[in-house]
């Protein structure tokens, strides 16, 4: 039995054969309606999560299983005080697989370690989202056609982004990979990425403020909202948070064939005229995430 | 000169870096064995110009190499039988360490499941880091052993 915690748990060949089967499932919907036919997803939500949730049940949904869960900690036993791990002792006897959101970092991996069935973590605290980052490569791979040899800007909170960090550790398995990383100065990778990550394997990257600056030379960019639930300081947070707008003049500076994604919800980070540019991929960046997670599913409950 | 006499059976603690005997004594906590504690502080030392020394009555497997690799692998354990040197065991750093140190993570699982192991991993040996099994923070203070 496999469990699925950080992106880097699935070798590149195991990701590559994910990625594949998501896009057969995109242009075969059909051939999988039925594949999880009497299999439960359960969907245990310690903090509010619209998107991540409901794509998880979608995609159950979509392969003809059926679903049970909690969309928040108040709503299950934790309100109660039970813990984590006597909480996936008694989810493992009422379904087949468990998708698990909590706001403590290593939460899932305490789940995983007392479950008797396949637990994926759909984000615990600033820690880890393996799935958005699953998400995010099949919308690369998916629309640019590869993984590799691509210029890649991310943008915006690169402190406290997870998405951020696990698509960079994801990212630089690839041959040809470079980052431009476009942050104001609080806002900075954090130095084990810099350090460990980036300069122990030799991936070329560099540090940018201004987005015009980095525009011109991105295959990829990669924004993200400077996330309020991650500062203990209201005052940071507002003076952070409308550091970078997109906006459709700024674009202008971009090649044609770029690629803007956002792992979404958006708050004002891209200004809503960008949306209806053809670059602009984030909303069906939300539609991979349902494909990819389809995929994931299948693959962890046939490895069971 | 001071003359400490020579034990039996037992093992004595060499190259422990001058000032850290006492910290150390706690940390492997000595003060819980009913044996002769010999502590030696600020000996002359060719090696190190000065260091420290425990010198400790009682079988070697009483004390954990887990505890003492981490804490500082440079430290030498003699182990002594019939008033001879019969062994120098080699410290290393332990692959991982449990409920030696506490995560001081806030968002970390393990601050509010009291009940979880602390689980440390060593995940770089050339510098030494440890980071959290649940969490991955980084270990910042060493010297904070749990009692």
């Amino acid at each position: 039995m496999r469990h699925l915690m950080s992106p880097l748990d699935l070798s590149v060949e195991e990701l590559y054969d994910l990625l594949a089967l998501a896009n057969d499932m995109e242009h075969n919907p059909g051939k999988y309606a039925h594949a999880c036919e009497g299999k439960k997803l359960a969907t245990c939500f310690y903090e509010p999560s619209t998107r991540t949730r409901l794509s998880f049940e979608s995609a159950m949904l979509n392969l003809g299983g059926s679903i049970l869960g909690f969309a928040s900690a108040d709503s299950s036993s934790a309100a109660k005080g039970e813990s984590v791990s006597d909480t996936i002792r008694v989810i493992s006897c009422y379904a087949d697989i468990c998708a698990i959101r909590h706001p403590k970092e290593g939460a899932a991996l305490v789940a995983s370690s007392k479950s008797s069935i396949p637990v994926i973590n759909a984000g615990d605290g600033g820690h880890q989202h393996p799935t958005q980052t699953l998400t995010d490569l099949l919308t690369i791979y998916s629309l640019k056609g590869k993984l590799d040899h691509l210029t890649i800007g991310l943008c915006g909170d690169l402190k406290f982004g997870r998405t951020v960090h696990s698509l960079i550790h994801a990212l630089i398995r690839y041959p040809g990979v470079r980052f431009v990383l476009i942050s104001p100065e609080e806002l900075r990778i954090p130095g084990y990425i810099r350090e460990d990550v980036l300069k122990k394997n030799a991936v070329p990257y560099e540090e940018l403020e201004r987005l015009e600056d980095a525009l011109p030379a991105l295959d990829i960019l990669y924004m993200t909202r400077v996330q309020k639930e991650r500062f203990f300081n209201e005052e940071d947070y507002v003076r952070m948070k409308d550091f970078y707008i997109l906006t459709r003049d700024r674009l202008t500076l971009a090649k044609k064939d770029m690629l803007i994604l956002h792992p979404l919800p958006r708050v004002n980070e891209i200004s809503v005229e960008v949306d209806d540019d053809p670059r602009a991929v984030y909303f069906k960046q939300a539609q991979y995430g349902v494909y990819v997670r389809m995929a994931l599913i299948l693959t962890l409950l046939k490895w069971r | 000169m001071l003359n400490i006499s020579g034990i039996c059976e037992g093992f004595v603690l060499d190259h422990i870096r001058a000032g850290m005997s006492m910290s150390i004594y706690n940390d492997l906590k000595l003060d819980r064995l009913d044996c002769q504690v010999a502590i030696i502080k600020n000996a002359r030392s060719n090696k190190m110009g000065k260091k420290d020394m425990i010198k400790v009555e009682c079988p070697v497997d009483m004390l954990d190499l887990d505890i003492l690799g981490f804490i500082d692998h440079n430290i030498t354990v003699n182990v002594i039988k019939d008033n001879r040197i019969v062994e120098k065991k080699k410290l290393h750093l332990p692959k991982q360490v449990v409920n030696v140190i506490q995560c001081k993570n806030p968002r970390c699982i393990t601050s509010i499941e009291q009940e979880l192991d602390q689980i440390f991993i060593l995940t770089d040996e050339e510098k030494e880091v440890y980071r959290c099994k649940y969490c991955e923070e980084r270990q910042k203070n060493k010297r904070r052993i749990l009692r």
